[in-house]
């Protein structure tokens, strides 16, 4: 090594040391949304410090086809950002998979460069590289297609399902340990691989819309841990630190999703919701239910003092995020107090709803969390749900027999009167009657969800001078 | 290549990093747990380097067309990541001081 290449590692490490601190800056930013745009920039200095340190690299003989991959990238990553805000949690996916995909490669492209000479221990993170890699990839990627749609939402569930997803993973283990023992067995390296990739894809078919928040939060989870693993893999400080704070993050994401279903991880990967969806249809025919007109609902809500609007999926689903603010607005000129209840677990990813309400302008200061408003519904005139369903079901308080009791729910059924807005008396997505429905003081409200409140927003500005 | 020492000095930069992400993500306000996802997408792709170096050597066309394939889809999500963090984040407003009557 000349001096001049010392020199040049030299700022290429002072160069990362900048960029770790800049995303750790980055990520405290983030606490609060008045600073949190600090982060991006802060991110985005660290990001190109870090890019252009590597760039000095002594080794580097190829800048073209380095510069054609950049560029490329940006070309696909521009539209990547511009997606619709309903679209946010099928491209945060997408995004995890993209992630593993590079670190997969990286590290089968290190597999075939440095074996059979390669010490045990390095042998065994680039294992747990490309085994995390490759099933966070096939299984963001179905996770991603299933949230666009293209695949199922509906659980897939056979019999011995977990016996067989196990047996996947306990062979690629097992290959694994047999190429740590004997790094020159390169022909097991692709099995190794292909079946990471298949248990990526088995472990996400039985898992369905309802729990994505949790799931994605994993998959991120995964995707920073092999990150890191790709970190001790090149020995590269920094690539450890970003993947240590990525994977800390989806950790800390997905226990608080999982907390806020009542269920842990294991009972989400492997105990799918499926199983109960037939179970509620009977006996449903004798209750009463009584639905409303947007006409009758319009004089409930501007008669009423505090209303708490409850958004869940079904919002996203039908684009009704711009006609609530316009519902917003005119029952705020009325001088109605309007908030905002979000559940940690409405929608499809964690703060799926509050960047939805952000996007229709509406401030952030009216969003409240679970904890902070669950108080205040007994003094509140109307709870509003609108496309939210297990959240607000009461059974999971009362109903010991319930697949979701336990559950922290919203405690909606507390208002005076509670409003639901719902396409029809189907039972929700996991199939699970929810006795809100039926209450005395609830009215239904049929129909799509924007159709309804622009109804609703049509009638207040009719009805008053 | 990673020495013993190497080893040591890399387990102690994973678990201090561990526990910084743990405490600072933590206090991040459950409003912002959209973008702190595609945040810390975006920084995670940070994997680029290695990529770009795989690229940048050459050793043999394997290596090259694995990298180049890594850097393409890392690109994509700094680029993509930090863009959409950026518009939710100017998304997020206050009410104004005081609301009109």
């Amino acid at each position: 090594m000349t001096a001049e290449f010392a020199g040049n590692q030299i700022v290429i490490e002072v160069l990362y040391l900048i960029a770790s601190v800049l995303f750790i800056l980055a990520l405290k930013w983030m606490s609060s949304p008045t600073t949190a745009r600090h982060g991006i920039w802060a991110g985005e200095i660290g990001m190109l410090l870090a890019i252009g340190g590597t760039l000095l690299h002594h080794g580097i003989i190829d800048y073209r086809l380095i510069a054609i991959a950049l560029v490329l990238g940006t070309i696909i990553g521009i539209p990547l950002g511009r997606v619709q805000m309903t679209a946010v949690p099928q491209r945060t996916a997408l995004s995890h998979a993209f992630g593993a995909l590079c670190v997969t490669l990286v590290g089968s492209a290190e597999f075939y460069l440095r074996t059979p000479d390669i010490s045990r221990f390095m042998m065994s993170v680039l294992s747990v590289e490309v085994i995390l890699g490759g099933l966070t990839f096939t299984g963001s990627l179905m996770a991603a297609g299933k949230l666009q749609e293209i695949l199922p939402q509906r659980p897939l569930i056979y019999r011995g399902q977990n016996f067989v997803n196990f047996s996947l993973l306990a062979i690629a283990l097992v290959i694994a340990v047999y190429l740590v023992l004997h790094p020159g067995a390169r022909s097991l390296f692709p099995f190794m691989l292909a079946i990471a990739t298949l248990f990526g894809v088995l472990l996400i078919i039985p898992i369905g819309g309802a729990d994505m928040p949790t799931v994605i939060s994993l998959l991120n989870a995964y995707a920073g841990l092999s990150a890191a693993a790709m970190g001790f893999v090149l020995d590269s400080k920094l690539l450890i630190i970003a993947g240590a704070l990525d994977g800390s993050s989806g950790l800390i994401l997905s226990i608080i999703m999982s907390k806020a279903m009542n269920r842990s991880f294991t009972n989400v990967l492997f105990g799918a919701f499926g199983q109960v969806q037939t179970s509620a249809a009977a006996g449903q025919e004798e209750k009463v239910v009584r639905s409303a007109t947007a006409e009758e609902a319009a004089a409930i809500l501007s008669a009423a003092n505090k209303v708490i609007v409850v958004p869940g999926y079904g919002m996203a689903v039908a684009q009704a995020q711009h006609k609530v603010r316009e519902l917003y607005d005119g029952l705020t000129k009325r001088g109605v107090e309007v908030r905002f209840a979000i559940h940690p677990v409405a929608g499809r990813m964690p703060g799926h709803m509050n960047v939805l309400l952000a996007e229709a302008d509406i401030p952030y200061d009216r969003l409240v969390e679970m904890d902070e408003i669950n108080g205040d519904f007994p003094q509140t005139d109307v709870a509003l749900v609108i496309g939210a369903n297990d959240v607000t079901n009461p059974a999971a308080r009362s109903d010991t027999t319930s697949p979701i009791y336990g559950m922290p729910i919203l405690d909606v059924d507390k208002a005076h009167t509670v409003m639901v807005i719902k396409r029809s008396m189907n039972p929700g997505f996991a199939g699970i009657d929810n006795p809100l429905y039926y209450l005395g003081n609830t009215l239904m409200l049929f129909g799509d969800a924007k159709a309804f409140v622009g109804g609703i927003v049509r009638e207040l500005g009719g009805g008053h001078g | 290549m990673a020495s013993s020492s190497n080893l040591i000095n890399a387990l102690f930069i994973f678990v201090l990093a561990g526990f910084i992400g743990f405490e600072v993500i933590r206090r991040v306000s459950p409003l912002l747990h959209t973008p702190l996802m595609s945040l810390t997408n975006a920084l995670d792709a940070i994997a680029v380097v290695g990529a770009i170096i795989l690229v940048g050597e050459h050793k043999n066309s394997l290596s090259a067309v694995l990298g180049f394939i890594a850097v393409v889809a890392a690109t994509s999500n700094i680029v993509g990541g930090f863009y959409i963090t950026d518009r939710m984040l100017r998304m997020f407003k206050s009410s104004r001081p005081a609301p009109k009557p």
